[in-house]
C-alpha cells in the first residue's frame, strides 16, 4: 500500500480542485466537463472550475454549470487547477499556464504533436494520456477512444446520406421507387460497427470488410454481409487494432475494394494505425471506379486519410465523387459527444480514488501505462507485464478485449465418455451376458415358485419402462406422486401380516398399513391436485 | 383375477400420464386399481372366520382411517413450491412399510406350511434385500427431505474414504445374510435389526453426500428404491400385484433419474458417488472466473423493453419457487399478452428441485400448459425472442456450460439464452448458482441484471409495464 501511495500531487489539507478550460483547437465544439458529470465530481468530493463559456459550444450555460455547484473563472484559473481536464492536446500556451505540481488529464498524442510532453514538463505538471489508457475490460468505461469512435461511426453515416444526391433507404412513393443505397464500410472497429448499424437503421445495404475474423460475427449479426478477399490471412493484432498485412493480402484487398467501389454508393473508412499516419486503401484509380455522386467518408482524415485525396475538414469532389475529410465528425454532435466523455472522465477520477483519496498509482495498470509525464519527467513506457489483451474489440457499445463472450452458434460440447456409443455398447453386451448367466443360475437352482414370482418381476419391469418413457416431461412430478401413491400397494403387504392376536407382527404390520395408507392417501390426492391445475390456454 | 386387474389398471395409469388430456383419467385408473386390491385383500384376509380376527380387524381399520386421514391432511396442506419435499417424505413411508412387513415376515412367516432348504434360504434373502432397500429408502429419503426442506445444509457432506465406508457397510449387510440364514426359528432377528440398521445408515450416507443440485435425481432415484422394496415384499409374501407395482414405480422411478442424469450429461454413478460441488473448488482460482461488469436493469427501464417487445421467453429457476413469484410471473405474462407480445415459457428439465417441478408452480398460477415449453423446443427460439427473463435460474442458462471445458457443468445442455436480443436475469445476488459455478452470462453485452427479490421485481414489472 505504502508504495502505492509514492506520489500525490496536491497536498491532502486541501480540496482537489478540477479546471475546466474552453477548448481552443479549430472545430472543436466538446468540452470535458458538463453540468452531470460536475454535479457527480462534486458528489466524488472534487471543486470544479469551469473556463467562462467552456461548454457553450457544446450547448452548456456557464448558469448550468453553476447550478450544480463549479466556478465559473477565466482560463488562467482553470489552467491553475490542481488536475485540468480536457478533450484535446494543450497548445504550448496553454500548457504554460499549468501549476506546478499539477496533473493534467487529456489526450495528448505526442507522436502528431511533437513539444507537448515537454512543454507539460517544463511546468513541473504531470500529464495522463486517455489514449494510452490500455483497451483491457477494466478500462472500457474510461476509454474515450471507443465511446467517441461509437459517436463517429453514426455520423460517418449521416453525413453521408446527407451528402448523397439520393436516399440511402428504400423509398416508395407514388411516383416511383428507390432501390436501397449500397453502404461499405472498411475496417468494422468500433466506429466501423457504429456506422455498419446506423446505414442499416437508414435501411441501407450495407457489406463490410475487415482483416480480423472476429469481426465476421459482429457484421453478421448487425444484418450486413462481411466481405472477404480470396487471401488467407489473420489480422489480428494487438489492442483491439488489426495488424499490418502482407503485401499479398494488400493486393488482393485492394481488387476487392476496386470492385466494390463501382457497386456502391458510400464507403466509409475507418482504418487507423495507433499513433502512425493512417494506411491508403482507396487510391486514386479506386476513386476513380466510383460513380458519379458516390461518397466517401475518411474517418481517419484525422491522421492523415485512408483515402488518398482526402483533404483533412474539407469536401474534396473528384471526378463526381465527394470526399469529406471532416475530423470533426464527433464535434458535430458535441452536446452528446461531451457528455460521454465527460463520464469517461469521472470514471478514471473514481478509479483514481475520487476527491477524498486521490492518488496516481503506479500499481494500477490502467493508469500507469497513460501517465506519460510526472513531476516534470517525461516517464519511460512501463515494463510490459502482460501480454496485450485478446483483440477481440468490438461490441455495439464499446470495443471489448478479455470480455465474456457468448459461445459460438451450434457449438456442441464434447459430451463425457459415458455416453460414447462404443464404450456404451460394450457395457451393455456385459450386462447382457451377466444377466443371461444369472438367469440361468436362478433357472437352475432356484425353486419354482419363486422362478415365477421372478417372471412376472421382469415383464413389469419391462412393461413398466416402456410406459414411463411415453410420459411427458411436463407431468413428472404427478408421475412422482402417483408411483409414490400405486407403491403404497405394500398397504397389501402390511394387511397380510395382521392375524387375529395383538403380536408383535401384528403391531408391525398395523403400523406398515398405517403408513402405506398415508402414502395412497396423500398421494392420489396430490396428482389430482396437481392435474387438476394443468390447462389449456383459450379454454 | 382381481389383482391382475388392478395391476392392469396401475398401468394405464402410469399409461395415462403420457399425455396432459388423459392424465386425470390416470390418476383415476391407479385410484380404482388401489380400490379394488385393498378391497380383494381384505376380504382374503377376512376369509371364513372373521370372528376370530375382531382385534387384528380393529387395528387394520384404525391403521387405514387415520393413514387416510393424515394422508389426505397433507396433500391437501402442502404448498406446490412444497411438492418436492412431500414426495421425498412419502417415499421414506413407503421404505417404512417395506421394512416393517419385512421384519414381521421373519416373525410370523406368512407361508403355512414349514418351508425347507432352498426355498426357505431364498425366503430369508428375500426378507434381508427387503428390508436393507427398504430401510436405504427410509433414511434416504428422510436426509432428502431435511435437505430439500432447508432443515439440513444442501452442500454435500463428505466424509473422508466415503466410498470405502459405503462398500463396508453394503459388504456388512450381506455378511450378516449368513448368520440370518443360519438361525434358527426366529432367533435370527438379531441379525435382521443389524442389516436394518446398517442399511439406515448407509442411507443417511449416500444422501449426505449429495449436493442440493442434484436432489431431483436423488428424489426420482428414491421413487425407483421405493418401488423395488416394494417389489421385495412382493417377493417375501409372494404377491405378484406387489411385485408388478413394485416393479412399475421401480422402473419409472429409475427412469426419471436417467432422464435427469441425461438432462446433465453425467452418469448416475457420478451423481450419487461425484460428490459433485468439490471438482470447481479444486480449479485454480480466478482462471477462467468470468471478468467485466455486470450492468443493472431497474423495472421501469425493463418495462420500456417489454412493451416494445413482441416475443418473450420467461425462463424460471428454482429462484421463483422460494419467491413464490409464479402468480405474479403469470400476470406479467398475461399482461404482455394483451399487448400483443408472443410469450413462452421454457423448462430445463433440471430446473427445481424435483422433475417437472416448474410445470407444476406454473400450472398452479394457471400459466396454460400449451405455453410452457420443453428445452428442445425452444432453443431454436431464442434468436428471435426480443426479451428472455430468467427468473431465479442460474446453472442451466450459463454458457460456460458449452464453452468451458474447465467448468464443472461442461457438457451439460442448457437453455441457450444469450442468443435473444436481450437477457434479463432477476435475482437476490449475485451469488453462484447450486452448483456453485460462475456465470458468464451475468457479463454478456445483452445481459441486464434485475436484482432483488423476484417476486417485488415482477410485481413492479407488471405495474409498470401497465403503465
Amino acid at each position: 500500500m505504502a508504495a502505492a501511495l509514492r506520489y500525490l500531487p496536491v497536498p491532502r489539507r486541501w480540496t482537489i480542485r478540477i479546471g475546466v478550460p474552453r477548448e481552443t483547437a479549430k472545430y472543436e465544439r466538446r468540452v470535458a466537463a458538463v453540468p452531470e458529470s460536475v454535479g457527480k465530481l462534486r458528489e466524488m468530493g472534487f471543486d470544479v472550475v469551469v473556463e467562462r463559456g467552456a461548454g457553450s459550444l457544446a450547448g452548456f450555460t456557464d448558469q448550468a454549470y453553476e447550478a450544480v455547484g463549479a466556478v465559473i473563472d477565466g482560463a488562467d484559473v482553470a489552467w491553475g487547477a490542481d488536475v485540468v481536464i480536457k478533450v484535446r492536446p494543450p497548445a504550448a500556451s496553454e500548457a504554460a499556464l499549468l501549476a506546478e505540481g499539477s496533473l493534467l488529464i487529456s489526450l495528448l498524442q505526442p507522436e502528431r504533436n511533437p513539444g507537448v510532453l515537454e512543454s507539460i514538463a517544463a511546468r513541473k505538471a504531470g500529464a495522463l494520456a486517455l489514449e494510452r489508457i490500455p483497451r483491457v475490460t477494466r478500462a472500457q468505461k474510461m476509454d474515450v477512444l471507443s465511446s467517441m469512435a461509437n459517436l463517429a461511426g453514426y455520423r460517418a453515416i449521416i453525413e453521408a446520406a446527407a451528402a448523397l444526391p439520393g436516399p440511402l433507404g428504400a423509398l416508395v412513393t407514388a411516383a416511383g421507387s428507390s432501390r436501397p443505397g449500397k453502404v461499405m464500410v472498411i475496417g468494422c472497429g468500433v466506429a466501423g460497427l457504429a456506422a455498419v448499424a446506423a446505414a442499416r437503421a437508414l435501411g441501407a445495404e450495407v457489406r463490410a470488410f475487415d482483416t480480423r475474423a472476429a469481426a465476421r460475427e459482429q457484421v453478421e449479426s448487425l444484418g450486413a454481409t462481411f466481405l472477404e478477399v480470396d487471401f488467407k490471412e489473420s489480422g489480428e493484432g494487438q489492442g483491439g487494432y488489426a495488424k499490418v498485412m502482407s503485401p499479398e493480402f494488400i493486393a488482393a484487398e485492394m481488387a476487392l475494394f476496386r470492385a466494390q467501389a463501382a457497386e456502391v454508393d458510400v464507403i466509409i473508412t475507418t482504418a487507423l494505425v495507433p499513433g502512425a499516419k493512417a494506411p491508403i486503401l482507396l487510391a486514386r484509380d479506386i476513386v476513380e471506379a466510383m460513380r458519379t455522386g458516390s461518397v466517401i467518408i475518411d474517418l481517419a482524415a484525422e491522421q492523415g486519410g485512408n483515402c488518398e485525396m482526402c483533404v483533412p475538414d474539407e469536401v474534396n469532389v473528384h471526378n463526381g465523387v465527394k470526399i469529406v475529410g471532416y475530423t470533426d465528425l464527433v464535434s458535430r454532435m458535441a452536446g452528446h459527444a461531451s457528455k460521454f466523455f465527460a463520464q469517461n472522465l469521472v470514471n478514471l477520477l473514481a478509479e483514481m480514488g475520487g476527491g477524498k483519496k486521490f492518488v496516481v498509482d503506479h500499481a494500477n495498470d490502467v493508469i500507469r501505462p497513460a501517465l506519460l509525464v510526472e513531476k516534470g519527467e517525461i516517464l519511460p513506457p512501463p515494463p510490459k507485464k502482460e501480454p496485450a489483451p485478446a483483440p477481440a474489440p468490438v461490441a455495439k457499445p464499446a470495443p471489448v478485449a478479455k470480455k465474456a463472450t457468448p459461445p459460438p452458434e451450434d457449438l456442441v460440447p464434447a459430451q463425457q465418455h459415458i455416453m460414447v456409443p462404443t464404450r456404451a455398447a460394450w457395457g451393455q453386451t456385459v450386462f447382457g451376458l451377466v444377466l443371461i448367466a444369472v438367469l440361468f443360475a436362478l433357472g437352475r437352482f432356484a425353486p419354482t415358485d419363486f422362478l415365477q414370482h421372478f417372471t412376472v418381476f421382469v415383464l413389469a419391469c419391462f412393461i413398466g419402462w416402456q410406459v414411463v418413457w411415453s410420459v411427458t416431461p411436463a407431468l413428472h412430478t404427478p408421475l412422482m406422486s402417483v408411483t409414490n401413491a400405486i407403491s403404497g400397494i405394500i398397504v397389501v403387504g402390511g394387511m397380510l401380516q395382521i392375524g387375529g392376536g395383538m403380536d408383535a407382527a401384528t403391531v408391525l404390520g398395523a403400523v406398515a398399513v398405517l403408513v402405506a395408507t398415508i402414502n395412497i392417501a396423500g398421494g392420489f390426492l396430490v396428482t389430482q391436485r396437481m392435474l387438476a391445475m394443468f390447462h389449456r390456454g383459450e379454454s | 383375477m382381481a389383482y391382475l386387474s388392478a395391476g392392469v389398471l396401475f398401468i394405464r395409469s402410469l399409461g395415462g400420464l403420457s399425455q396432459q388430456t388423459t392424465a386425470r383419467q390416470g390418476n383415476l385408473f391407479g385410484i380404482i386399481g388401489m380400490v379394488i386390491a385393498v378391497v380383494v385383500t381384505a376380504i382374503a384376509w377376512a376369509g371364513d372366520d372373521l370372528s376370530a380376527k375382531t382385534a387384528g380387524l380393529a387395528i387394520l381399520v384404525a391403521a387405514v382411517g387415520v393413514g387416510a386421514l393424515v394422508g389426505a391432511t397433507l396433500a391437501r396442506r402442502v404448498e406446490m413450491t412444497g411438492m418436492p419435499e412431500l414426495v421425498a417424505i412419502l417415499h421414506s413411508f413407503v421404505g417404512l412399510a417395506a421394512v416393517l412387513v419385512g421384519i414381521s415376515s421373519y416373525l410370523h412367516p406368512h407361508h403355512t406350511e414349514k418351508l425347507e432348504g432352498a426355498a426357505h434360504l431364498v425366503y430369508l434373502v428375500e426378507i434381508g434385500i427387503g428390508v436393507a432397500v427398504g430401510a436405504i429408502t427410509l433414511t434416504g429419503s428422510i436426509v432428502a427431505w431435511a435437505k430439500l426442506s432447508g432443515r439440513l445444509s444442501g452442500s454435500p457432506l463428505l466424509l473422508p474414504g466415503r466410498h470405502i465406508l459405503n462398500l463396508v457397510t453394503a459388504v456388512s449387510c450381506l455378511a450378516l445374510m449368513v448368520p440370518l440364514m443360519q438361525a434358527d426359528g426366529a432367533t435370527g432377528i438379531v441379525w435382521l435389526l443389524g442389516i436394518t440398521v446398517l442399511s439406515c445408515a448407509l442411507g443417511v450416507h449416500l444422501v449426505l453426500a449429495i449436493g442440493g443440485a442434484d436432489m431431483p435425481v436423488v428424489v426420482s432415484l428414491l421413487n425407483s428404491y421405493s418401488g423395488w422394496a416394494a417389489a421385495a415384499s412382493g417377493f417375501v409374501l409372494g404377491n405378484d400385484l406387489l411385485i408388478v407395482t413394485g416393479a412399475l414405480v421401480g422402473s419409472s422411478g429409475a427412469i426419471l433419474s436417467t432422464i435427469m442424469c441425461r438432462a446433465m450429461n453425467r452418469s448416475i454413478w457420478n451423481v450419487v458417488f461425484g460428490g459433485f460441488g468439490t471438482d470447481s473448488s479444486a480449479k485454480p482460482a480466478g482462471e477462467a472466473v468470468p471478468q467485466g461488469d455486470v450492468i443493472e436493469i431497474k423495472p421501469l427501464e425493463l418495462a420500456e423493453e417489454l412493451r416494445a417487445a413482441k416475443s418473450v421467453v420467461v425462463v424460471p429457476g428454482y429462484g421463483m419457487a422460494v419467491a413464490r413469484a409464479q402468480n405474479s410471473v403469470h400476470d406479467l405474462c398475461k399482461v404482455l399478452k394483451a399487448r400483443g407480445c408472443k410469450v413462452r415459457f421454457a423448462i430445463h428439465p433440471v430446473a427445481g428441485r424435483l422433475p417437472g417441478h416448474m410445470n407444476v408452480l406454473l400450472a398452479e398460477a394457471g400459466v396454460p400448459y400449451d405455453i410452457v415449453l420443453e428445452m428442445e423446443h425452444v432453443n431454436a427460439d431464442f434468436p428471435n425472442t426480443d426479451v428472455v427473463l430468467v427468473i431465479g435460474a442460474n446453472d442451466i442458462v450459463n454458457p460456460g456450460a458449452l464453452d468451458d471445458p474447465s467448468s464443472p457443468i461442461y457438457g451439460m445442455p442448457v437453455l441457450e439464452v444469450w442468443k435473444a436480443k436481450r437477457v434479463v436475469v432477476s435475482k437476490r445476488g449475485m451469488a453462484a448458482g447450486y452448483a456453485g459455478v460462475e456465470n458468464p452470462l451475468f457479463f454478456l453485452d445483452n445481459t441486464r441484471m434485475l436484482f432483488g427479490d423476484a417476486k417485488k421485481s415482477v410485481e413492479a414489472l407488471v405495474a409498470a409495464v401497465k403503465g
